[in-house]
């Protein structure tokens, strides 16, 4: 995962949690950040708008942290990249 | 049954952030109605509204917090904080367990759907905040007061449009007099200020192309309001042993439906509910020394207002005192009956009865005594407080002096 991704998910999180982007490293868990159900379903929306992606119900009920969130965001980048080279 | 005591009294809207701003602005006639600055109004008919000037949640609830609290949800809490504060409650588990909300909204959060539709069907994108249903409820307000006092007893919301706050309080007065509750906080609250409601408002052509004038031969209609007012409601015999100041009592409600016309105001329906209100709190008419009208300063209201009046009271009609408070704090829909409870309120326990601001020229039609302009001091010891909603549903309070 780039270093660059990264730093997007957690200030899309710090952002809407409004809590310190120092206080989310990659091996944060939603628990320890105090995000509950509605927490996590804004952060999906932030995440969605900053990535352009569409982030669907069944990738996201097992994610329980940071890590986790980074990595479906990724596979989900790669996977619009390569839906977009298709036409070529 | 038991008898029901105001003990404390909460509110916010364009005459002010509290109760004694708002005390103060009702004994000076002063309206709270001027340009409207928190929507966009370069493309509405109507440019002036009766808004909370300059309001921001900073003074009352963190950032975070208020990302999930639309405006309109944000006045039902701040007024309830006051209210609460004003009436002394020592919280007990078993109180906070008995304790009962009830609030009255008519468009609720919809200035926070107004935004995600437009996201949405305006701009393109794909996606609605996810706090939009949880902020767009009409009962976010009463939600809220639970969640912040930790009120666990029986919590919900009234919507009948104008009337929404007036069967709120109500029916709380009601729960409190049967014994079903021994607490109880109960008003209304309203933000209608967003350009898709104010383009709704437009098109009904109700809404004054400068101020609200009611019962003035001049009058041109509605102006809109937004704000909150709470009450806090004991029966009267635990009020007085706990020594808690009471403001008033309240001893009737009356309600009725019109069964006519959506929108077209009728006198007898009105006068049904303001007859209720008087059999409900077992009053002849000749005991009720003032008013406050529903008073909307449309054309239709205030005439048919009127003959309701002249048909319930009949020559007592003309030695009642009679006032649209909505002439100051504008009509904040399902906030606007708490405000006037409130104002009602206010006048029975001050000795001052607020006046119809705005007033220019009598109305053959709207021959009332309407205290234009000037506040007038007079000792009453009943008083009633009349709402007449769209869609007929109308709902009278009858309130006494302590």
């Amino acid at each position: 995962m780039s270093d660059e991704l990264i730093q997007r998910v957690m200030k899309a999180i710090a952002t809407t949690k409004r809590i310190p982007v120092e206080s989310v490293t990659i091996d944060s868990n939603f628990l320890e950040l105090g995000i509950d159900s509605m927490d996590a379903v804004e952060i999906l929306f932030a995440l969605e708008n900053e990535f352009d992606i569409n982030i669907p119900d069944e990738e996201v009920r097992s994610v329980r942290g940071i890590r986790q969130m980074c990595e479906g965001v990724e596979r989900l980048v790669l996977a619009k990249s390569a839906a977009a080279k298709v036409p070529e | 049954m038991r008898r029901v005591a105001i003990t404390g009294m909460g509110a916010i809207c364009a005459l002010g952030k509290n109760v004694a701003e708002f005390a103060q602005a009702l004994a000076e006639g002063r309206p709270g109605i001027g340009p409207i600055e928190s929507a966009d109004v370069s493309q509405i008919r109507f440019q002036n509204g009766a808004e909370v000037k300059g309001y921001t949640h900073a003074p009352y609830f963190d950032d975070r917090r208020a990302d999930f609290i639309d405006r309109f949800a944000q006045f039902a809490v701040i007024a309830a904080r006051e209210a609460i504060a004003d009436a002394g409650i020592q919280w007990t588990p078993d109180l906070r367990e008995s304790a009962a909300i009830v609030t009255g909204s008519c468009v609720g959060g919809q200035s926070t759907e107004d935004i995600g539709f437009h996201e949405v069907y305006k701009l393109g994108h794909n996606r609605v905040h996810p706090l939009t249903i949880p902020k767009t409820m009409a009962n976010a307000g009463a939600s809220h007061i639970s969640m912040e006092f930790g009120i666990t007893g029986p919590s919900f919301t009234l919507s009948t449009a104008c009337s929404s706050a007036a069967h709120a309080i109500g029916q709380a007065f009601w729960m409190v007099r049967s014994g079903a509750t021994g607490l109880a906080i109960a008003g209304g609250s309203e933000a209608p200020f967003s350009f898709g409601i104010l383009k709704a408002w437009e098109a009904m052509r109700v809404v004054s192309p400068d101020t609200c004038r009611p019962f003035s031969k001049d009058r041109h209609g509605m102006i809109l309001g937004e704000g909150g007012a709470m009450l806090v409601l004991e029966p009267l015999e635990a009020a007085q042993a706990r020594g808690a100041r009471i403001h008033a009592e309240i001893v009737g409600l009356g309600m009725s439906a019109d069964a006519g016309h959506i929108t077209q105001p009728s006198a007898e329906g009105a006068a049904r509910a303001i007859r209720a209100a008087l059999r409900d709190a077992h009053l002849a008419p000749e005991a009720i020394g003032y008013i406050n009208a529903h008073g909307t300063g449309t054309p239709a209201n205030d005439p048919t207002e009127t003959a309701a009046i002249r048909a319930v009271f009949g020559a007592h009609a003309g030695r009642l005192a009679i006032s649209s408070t909505k002439s100051m704090h504008g009509h904040a829909l399902g906030a606007s009956a708490a405000l006037e409870c409130l104002a009602t309120a206010l006048a029975l326990r001050d000795g001052l009865l607020p006046p119809t601001a705005n007033y220019r020229e009598p109305d053959p039609q709207c021959d009332l005594d309407v205290i234009p302009n000037v506040a007038r001091a007079a000792r009453v010891e009943y008083a009633l407080s009349n709402s007449f909603a769209f869609g007929g549903l109308n709902a009278v309070l009858a309130l006494r002096a302590v």
